[in-house]
C-alpha cells in the first residue's frame, strides 16, 4: 500500500473508487486509517468528518480511491452532512460502496444499508467493531447475512486491523464481478404494488439505468429525484394514477398517513428480521452496560453540571501549572539561541532584526506550547471518550434559555483548542439560523492562541497560586459573555423557531493513546508552523515598523548627553529614555498615536493599542508586539521578568482588564475569518461578526475599565 | 394520553404514535423513535429539559419539548 506510487501513475493500473458510508459514529475514518495507513481525524461523536475526505492506496493490482463521506442515519437530507453524503452517492461517478456497520447495534445500522440498496450500485458490508461486538457476546452469521441479502459481508475491526485485507479483497471481487440484485424483501401488500408498478415500467420498456424495482420503491418512498426524473417523461400520465392508488393503498394497510413513516417501518420490519436472523446474541441478564453506570454519575441531574465544571477547572489548573514547569528551559534556550546567531552577524541592522525581531518574537511564541499541548489533550480527551455529547445533554436546557442549541456546544469546545475547526463543526447544526448564532458567537470561546496573553497577564498581576484559577474565570467569564451575545442575538438579528434536539448519545470509548498522539501532534504542528512562518513574518514586520525611521539628530543628542555624564544610574535612565523616544518617532508609534485616542476611553496607551492592532492577524502576535514593544532590545517573552515586569509596572491593572476583555471578545485572526466566511456563506456575515465584536469589545472594555477603577 | 415526557427514569414503553410531521419526524425515524418502536426512559436532565432515552441499543437524548408530542403505553 503505497500512496506515493498512487498519486505518480494513476494511469497504468485499474482504479476503483470506492464510497464510504455508514452511520454516525461506526467507525469510519477509523476504518480508513487502518486500510490506509492515513491520518483522519477520529472522534466519538458524531459529525467528526463534515466534509468528503479522500484517501488514495495502491493494493496488489489496483489503485484504491476512498472517499469518507459524512456519517448519515438515513436519506433524509436532514443535516448538511446527511445532504453532503446523499448528493454524492446520487450524483457522483464511484464504483462501489463499502457500507461500514456498528457490529454490536446491527438492526439500527442495517436502517442505512436497506436504503443503500435501493440504489443500484455495488455494496460491500464491511462489519466494523467486531472485536467490540465478541466482548458483548454478540455473534453475527456474515456469511449467512450475506446470502440473505445478497451483498458481500465482511467482518473487520478498524482497531485491530483484522479482517481488512479481505475486506479489499472482497471489494476487488465485487468490483470483477457483475452486479447483481441485492434481496430486500418488503410485506405483502407493498411487494404487490411494487410488483403492479414494475410491471407498468417493464410494458412501456422505460429507459433506465436503475432497476425497475428500485425505481418502483422510490417511487413509492416519495424520492424526490426519483419523482423529477420521472416527471418529464411521457409515461407519467399514466403512471401517476396508478401511483397514487398505490400509496394509497399502503397507507391503509400501514393505518397510517404518511407514506415515509409505512415505508421506515417496512424497512423497520426488514431490518429486524435480517438481525433476527443473523444475530445471536449470548443471553445477558439484565445488568447495566459499563456506559449505563457512568451516565448514572456524569449526567446526574444534580452533580453532572458540577462535575463538568470540575473537569474544566481542572483542565486550565494542569493548563498553567504543568505547562509553566518547561518554559524556563525554552526561554534559555531561546536567549542562548539568540545570543549565539548573533554573535556570528557583524551587521547592527541585521542582528538586530534576527536576534529581536525574529528569534524573540518566534520564542515568544513557542513558549506556549507546552500550555497548548496540556489543553490539546484535553479536547482531544473530550471528543475521544463521547463526553461531550453528555455535556450538550447537560446543558441544551440551559443552551436553550439563550436561544442556543445543546449541540452548538460541540462547535464552541472545539472553538477553545481553536476557532477554524468549531467554524467547520457548526455543521452538525441542521438549521441555518442556528448554525449562524453558533457561528457568530465561536469567537467568544477563547481559542489556544489567546492563552499565552492570559497567561501573559495572569503572571503579571497575580501570584503564581492564583494564576490558574484566574485563566479558568477569564475562559468561564468568555463562555458566559458568549451566552449573552447568543441571546441579544437571538432576539434581534436570528429570531425564529428552534431546532429540534435529537441526538444520539455513544457508547464511551477509551480513546487509543495512538488516536490521541496523532491528534495532539497535528494540532501542534499546526501552531508550531505557524510560528515559523507567520508569526516570524510578523515578527519582522514589527521590528521593521518599530526601528524605522531612523533619526540621527535625536539619537546624537542622547548619546552626546549619555558621554557627558558619569553617573552610572543617569546613564542606563537616558539609555531607556533614547530607546522609548526612538520607539515613539517610528512608524508603529506613529499609527500608535495616531490610534491612541481611540483606545484612551479604555486606559490603553498607544503600545496596547498597537499590540491590538496587529493581534487582529493573529493573537500570538499581540504577545511577541508586546514584547517588542515594552523590551525593546531585551529578552522578548512574558516569562522572563522584564516583560512581565514591564507589563506590571507600565500598565494600571484596570488597563490590563480592559485589555483582557478585548482580546476575549474581537476577532481571533485572520485564517479564522477566512473560514468564517466560507462557512456562514456570505462575505457580509464576516462585516456583520467584525462589527458586532469590535462594538462588543468596546463596550464591555469600557466597562470593565471603569468598574476596575471604581473598584481599585 | 400519556406521552414520552411523562414517563418516569426506568420506564419502559412503547410509542403509539409521532404528533408531528415533516423534518422532525423524519429525524426521529432515523434513529428508530417510530409507531410500534420500545423505548426505555433513562434519565432526565434537571426540570425535564432534556431527556435521554433508549431505543435498541440506541442511547438518544432529546429534548422535552420534542418528548412531548410522541404519544406512549406502557409495557
Amino acid at each position: 500500500m503505497n500512496t506515493v506510487d498512487a498519486k505518480a501513475c494513476p494511469i497504468i493500473a485499474n482504479h476503483i473508487k470506492v464510497a464510504l458510508v455508514g452511520q454516525p459514529n461506526v467507525g469510519k475514518s477509523m476504518l480508513i486509517n487502518s486500510v490506509s495507513n492515513a491520518h483522519l481525524h477520529v472522534g466519538n461523536f458524531s459529525g467528526v468528518t463534515v466534509d468528503k475526505t479522500e484517501v488514495l492506496f495502491d493494493y496488489k493490482d489496483y489503485h484504491f480511491t476512498v472517499v469518507d463521506l459524512p456519517g448519515t442515519y438515513a436519506f433524509t437530507d436532514y443535516t448538511i452532512e446527511e445532504r453532503v453524503t446523499h448528493e454524492y452517492l446520487c450524483a457522483e461517478d464511484y464504483d462501489i460502496i463499502i457500507n461500514v456497520v456498528d457490529s454490536t447495534n446491527l438492526e439500527k445500522n442495517l436502517q442505512l444499508t436497506s436504503e443503500l440498496l435501493t440504489m443500484s450500485k455495488k455494496v460491500v458490508i464491511a462489519l466494523n467493531m467486531s472485536d467490540e461486538a465478541t466482548k458483548e457476546g454478540i455473534n453475527i452469521n456474515a456469511e449467512y447475512m450475506a446470502e440473505l441479502i445478497g451483498v458481500p459481508c465482511i467482518k473487520v475491526s478498524a482497531a485491530t486491523k483484522e479482517g481488512i485485507a479481505e475486506l479489499i479483497e472482497a471489494v476487488m471481487l465485487k468490483h470483477e464481478t457483475p452486479k447483481n440484485k441485492p434481496k430486500l424483501v418488503f410485506s405483502e401488500s407493498v411487494e404487490e404494488e411494487i410488483a403492479q408498478l414494475v410491471w407498468y415500467l417493464d410494458k412501456h420498456k422505460f429507459k433506465s439505468t436503475n432497476s425497475y424495482r428500485n425505481i418502483a420503491i422510490n417511487l413509492l418512498k416519495g424520492n424526490k429525484k426519483t419523482y423529477a426524473k420521472l416527471h418529464d417523461e411521457p409515461i407519467w400520465v399514466e403512471l401517476q394514477p396508478i401511483l397514487i392508488e398505490a400509496s394509497k393503498h399502503i397507507e391503509l394497510h400501514h393505518d397510517s398517513d404518511d407514506i415515509k413513516e409505512s415505508f421506515a417501518e417496512e424497512y423497520a420490519s426488514f431490518n429486524r428480521g435480517i438481525a433476527a436472523e443473523v444475530l445471536k446474541q449470548k443471553k445477558q441478564e439484565e445488568k447495566k452496560t459499563l456506559t449505563e453506570k457512568i451516565d448514572s454519575v456524569l449526567i446526574h441531574p444534580l452533580f453532572g453540571i458540577p462535575i463538568f465544571l470540575f473537569f474544566m477547572w481542572l483542565l486550565f489548573q494542569l493548563t498553567f501549572e504543568i505547562g509553566n514547569i518547561p518554559m524556563d528551559y525554552i526561554d534559555m534556550f531561546f536567549t542562548w539561541f539568540g545570543n549565539t546567531i548573533g554573535a556570528t552577524i557583524a551587521n547592527d541592522d541585521i542582528r538586530s532584526l534576527i536576534v529581536d525581531g525574529v528569534i524573540a518574537g518566534v520564542g515568544a511564541v513557542v513558549l506556549f506550547v507546552p500550555n497548548i499541548i496540556i489543553l490539546f489533550i484535553g479536547i482531544a480527551l473530550l471528543e475521544g471518550t463521547g463526553y461531550m455529547s453528555r455535556v450538550a445533554f447537560l446543558l441544551d436546557g440551559f443552551f436553550h434559555k439563550f436561544g442556543l442549541h445543546g449541540q452548538s456546544f460541540i462547535p464552541l469546545v472545539t472553538g477553545f483548542g481553536c476557532s477554524i475547526p468549531a467554524y467547520m463543526s457548526a455543521r452538525i447544526l441542521k438549521n441555518d439560523r442556528d448554525r449562524l448564532l453558533t457561528l457568530f458567537i465561536i469567537g467568544f470561546m477563547s481559542c489556544g492562541a489567546r492563552l499565552p496573553v492570559y497567561v501573559l497577564f495572569a503572571g503579571a498581576f497575580f501570584a503564581p497560586d492564583m494564576a490558574g484559577n484566574i485563566l479558568f474565570g477569564i475562559y468561564v467569564s468568555g463562555a458566559l459573555l458568549g451566552l449573552v451575545a447568543a441571546k441579544v442575538l437571538k432576539i434581534t438579528a436570528f429570531k425564529g423557531k428552534d431546532e429540534p434536539f435529537v441526538m444520539e448519545m455513544p457508547k464511551y470509548r477509551l480513546p487509543t493513546f495512538k488516536l490521541i498522539w496523532h491528534t495532539v501532534l497535528t494540532k501542534t504542528m499546526m501552531y508550531l508552523k505557524k510560528a515559523g512562518t507567520f508569526i516570524a513574518g510578523a515578527s519582522m514586520l514589527i521590528w521593521f515598523l518599530s526601528n524605522y525611521p531612523h533619526n540621527s539628530e535625536l539619537i546624537k543628542s542622547y548619546e552626546t548627553k549619555i558621554e557627558t555624564t558619569q553617573d552610572k544610574a543617569l546613564k542606563l535612565r537616558l539609555g531607556h529614555q533614547l530607546s522609548e523616544a526612538e520607539l515613539e518617532q517610528s512608524y508603529l508609534g506613529t499609527i500608535g498615536k495616531f490610534s491612541e485616542p481611540l483606545f484612551t476611553p479604555l486606559g490603553f496607551d498607544w503600545k496596547m493599542s498597537v499590540a491590538l492592532q496587529a493581534g487582529l492577524a493573529a493573537k500570538e502576535v499581540v504577545v511577541s508586539t508586546l514584547g517588542v514593544l515594552y523590551a525593546l532590545g531585551s529578552d522578548v517573552d512574558q516569562e522572563s521578568s522584564s516583560l512581565m515586569g514591564a507589563i506590571s509596572k507600565n500598565i494600571p491593572f484596570p488597563s490590563a482588564v480592559a485589555f483582557i476583555v478585548v482580546i476575549m471578545i474581537y476577532l481571533p485572526c485572520l485564517a479564522a475569518s477566512i473560514v468564517f466566511t466560507r462557512e456562514a456563506g456570505h462575505i457580509k456575515y464576516f462585516f456583520y461578526l467584525f462589527a458586532f465584536t469590535s462594538v462588543a469589545a468596546y463596550v464591555m472594555a469600557f466597562i470593565a475599565y471603569n468598574v476596575t477603577l471604581l473598584l481599585v | 394520553m400519556k406521552t414520552l415526557l411523562d414517563c418516569h427514569k426506568a420506564c419502559k414503553v412503547k410509542i403509539l404514535k409521532l404528533n408531528t410531521s415533516g423534518d422532525l419526524k423524519q429525524r426521529l425515524i432515523s434513529f428508530g423513535i417510530m409507531k410500534g418502536a420500545e423505548v426505555e426512559v433513562l434519565e432526565h436532565a434537571p426540570a425535564k429539559s432534556t431527556i435521554e432515552i433508549k431505543v435498541g441499543k440506541m442511547r438518544i437524548a432529546l429534548r422535552g419539548e420534542e418528548a412531548k408530542l410522541i404519544d406512549v403505553e406502557k409495557i
